[in-house]
């Protein structure tokens, strides 16, 4: 009869335990539900049907993604993703390991160097691009072709020209992304055994293979987040490309995502828009599983 | 890990795989300090170095110099785009006043404090949780605020515009409102976690002492563990601002009608615009520039921090 009542209140205890971290939780739970899952599952389903204001939706199955990926500008914007992608990745990656063994190093100097060199990588990509299409003036006025003129090289139409706006595209992706890698890298750096750099001298070794035995296995995880992390920032890349050209000109830089918002906003094809959406997103998410994966086998070994 | 906090240059010893001593440190002589053997000593590669520091210094931070030089002068274009203002004027500023930048302005700072202060209290409530409780479904949670880490607005724009106009279950129009800029910010997944993985660090003897005297939760998040998360509140305060001041592509959505334009979106409608000079768009981009730089230049330990240990931590 006694034993009944602390079993009572042990099981009330117990429920009530259970369900404070539920009351912790809700809120987030609660705002990525409504605005992140809702709108995933939503567009996910909109991808199936042709989308009619006021008329009410059609089921048209796999209609939209037959459409978007026998587009031809579509098709056009997965290799400029592809291109733009991987460039800016890979270009982000040497320079940002470049800025990293450049600016490593206690001085206070250097401090204030990593500070200076980091500011493009906490500027509004809005920003970034106002700054970038004043530096690309096509005309001899420009900052970067009046530097040209300097050398006594012709103008460049940076932004205009449709075999370089792409690239010219990528170099503001570079330089937004660099700096960024760059502490990523330090804090790799940071990481490594003095002691290894000591002994690789007293065996005599080249720089060169210094960096390559000591220097890069130990900064291996750094370099497989920020390939990952530059990757995923690829294939999703839309601010810096709407603000710089717009995916003009003639389309030369049109990205997937320029490409699905211009479809969705502009042409208000929503099911279209959707459908290239969840392409996007099952290609991500593809990518993000490989390469967890291979780093987790990696970490196993 | 005893902080999260690393610097970047020189980790807390745990970190280091070796874990060197301070005095094992202080003896190994500077030329191992670096990967490349920088040494202070004058000589040709030390004037490589600042050779090269130059031209990163040039390429990285002098074009910041060009905006504010252009804002401050009378009719930069092109070649008066310098380092240094000619002809100094307001009337850029002016210019850009009149054409809404200061309201704009306003608009982004109220996206940006109400956003910032909500994704703080929603994520360290969730980090609570997922810290300091153990309960049923804990990998799923954790899995899914990975997700919407996974789940960027670019890729869930088209939807999300729609679910904006029209909220589901108490159908509220949120479009044209702040709200429909802060509300998706609330839960973001990388804060969750860093302030999780933080909070797992306190011992759990304080939380025990706390609840012998009969602390209730929301005391002891507030008055024993918050306390003792400060330098991960930094980072994720710091960090959340910063993306959330980059935002575009939900402002642009989340409005209804320009007025509703954050200071990033207002300041491409002001280059379309035929009238105003580049000398307004640099105005508009020192104004849309200077909060950002601001919380920089005051929390930049905490940021750079920040990014290294989310990197580290994977």
């Amino acid at each position: 009869m006694t034993a009944a009542v602390p079993a009572h209140t042990a099981r009330r205890a117990f429920d009530k335990k259970a369900l404070v971290p539920w009351l912790f939780l809700a809120p987030g739970l609660l705002l990525a539900l409504v605005f992140k899952f809702w709108p995933m599952a939503k567009g996910i389903w909109l991808s199936f049907f042709h989308v009619r204001p006021f008329l009410g939706n059609e089921w048209t199955g796999l209609d939209n993604y037959t459409r978007v990926l026998t587009d031809h500008r579509f098709q056009e914007a997965i290799g400029h993703t592809l291109i733009l992608g991987i460039g800016q990745a890979v270009g982000a990656i040497l320079l940002g390991f470049a800025l990293a063994l450049l600016l490593e190093g206690q001085a206070r100097s250097l401090k204030f160097l990593r500070t200076a060199v980091f500011l493009p990588a906490v500027t509004a990509t809005a920003v970034v691009g106002e700054l970038w299409r004043l530096m690309y003036y096509p005309t001899s006025d420009g900052l970067i072709n009046s530097g040209l003129h300097f050398f006594g090289l012709g103008t460049v139409q940076f932004l205009d020209n449709p075999n370089i706006a792409l690239y010219s595209t990528m170099a503001m992706g570079i330089w937004i992304w660099a700096p960024y890698n760059m502490v990523i890298f330090l804090a790799g750096l940071a990481g490594v055994d003095r002691s290894l750099y000591e002994a690789a001298a007293m065996d005599g070794v080249s720089l060169w293979q210094r960096l390559r035995y000591v220097t890069l296995p130990a900064i291996r995880s750094a370099l497989m987040i920020v390939l990952t992390l530059a990757t995923i920032r690829g294939l999703r890349v839309f601010t810096e490309v709407y603000v710089l050209t717009g995916g003009g000109p003639a389309g030369s830089t049109d990205v997937w995502m320029t490409r699905a918002y211009t479809l969705g906003f502009t042409r208000n094809d929503i099911g279209g828009a959707s459908a290239a959406s969840v392409v996007l997103l099952c290609v991500t998410l593809l990518l993000t599983v490989t390469v967890n994966h291979f780093r987790k086998r990696g970490e196993a070994r | 890990m005893s902080a999260p906090v690393i610097d970047p240059v020189r980790p807390a010893a745990p970190d280091t795989p070796a874990g060197r001593s301070p005095q094992a440190r202080r003896t190994t002589p500077a030329r191992f300090d670096t990967a490349l053997g920088w040494n202070d000593r004058p000589g040709l590669a030390w004037g490589l170095r600042i050779l090269l520091c130059g031209v990163a210094l040039a390429i990285f931070a002098a074009p910041f110099l060009t905006i504010f030089s252009g804002a401050f002068t009378t009719h930069p274009s092109g070649s008066s785009l310098s380092f240094l203002p000619h002809d100094t004027t307001l009337s850029n500023f002016e210019v850009a006043g009149a054409q809404g930048m200061w309201d704009y302005l306003g608009n982004s700072l109220v996206i940006a404090g109400g956003g910032l202060l909500l994704q703080l209290v929603v994520c360290t409530l969730a980090a609570y949780a997922l810290a300091r409780h153990r309960f049923r479904g804990q990998a799923l949670i954790m899995l899914l605020f990975m997700m919407t880490l996974m789940l960027p607005e670019e890729v869930i724009a088209i939807p999300l515009s729609l679910v904006l106009g029209d909220v589901p279950v108490v159908h509220v129009d949120l479009k044209g409102t702040v709200w429909g800029v802060i509300l998706p910010l609330g839960a973001w997944g990388f804060s969750v976690m860093m302030l999780t993985e933080f909070m797992r660090d306190i011992p759990t003897e304080i939380e025990e002492a706390a609840r012998l005297d009969g602390v209730g939760e929301l005391r002891m998040l507030w008055q024993i563990i918050l306390p003792l998360c400060k330098p991960a509140l930094g980072v994720a305060g710091v960090l959340g601002f910063i993306m959330i001041w980059d935002q575009y592509l939900l402002p642009l959505i989340a409005a209804k009608d320009p007025t509703d334009y954050t200071v990033t979106v207002a300041l491409a409608t002001l280059r379309t615009d035929p009238v105003v000079g580049s000398g307004v768009v640099l105005a508009g981009a020192v104004i849309a520039l200077i909060p950002s730089l601001i919380v920089y230049l005051l929390l930049q330990r905490s940021l750079v921090t920040g990014i290294a240990a989310g990197a580290t931590k994977g």
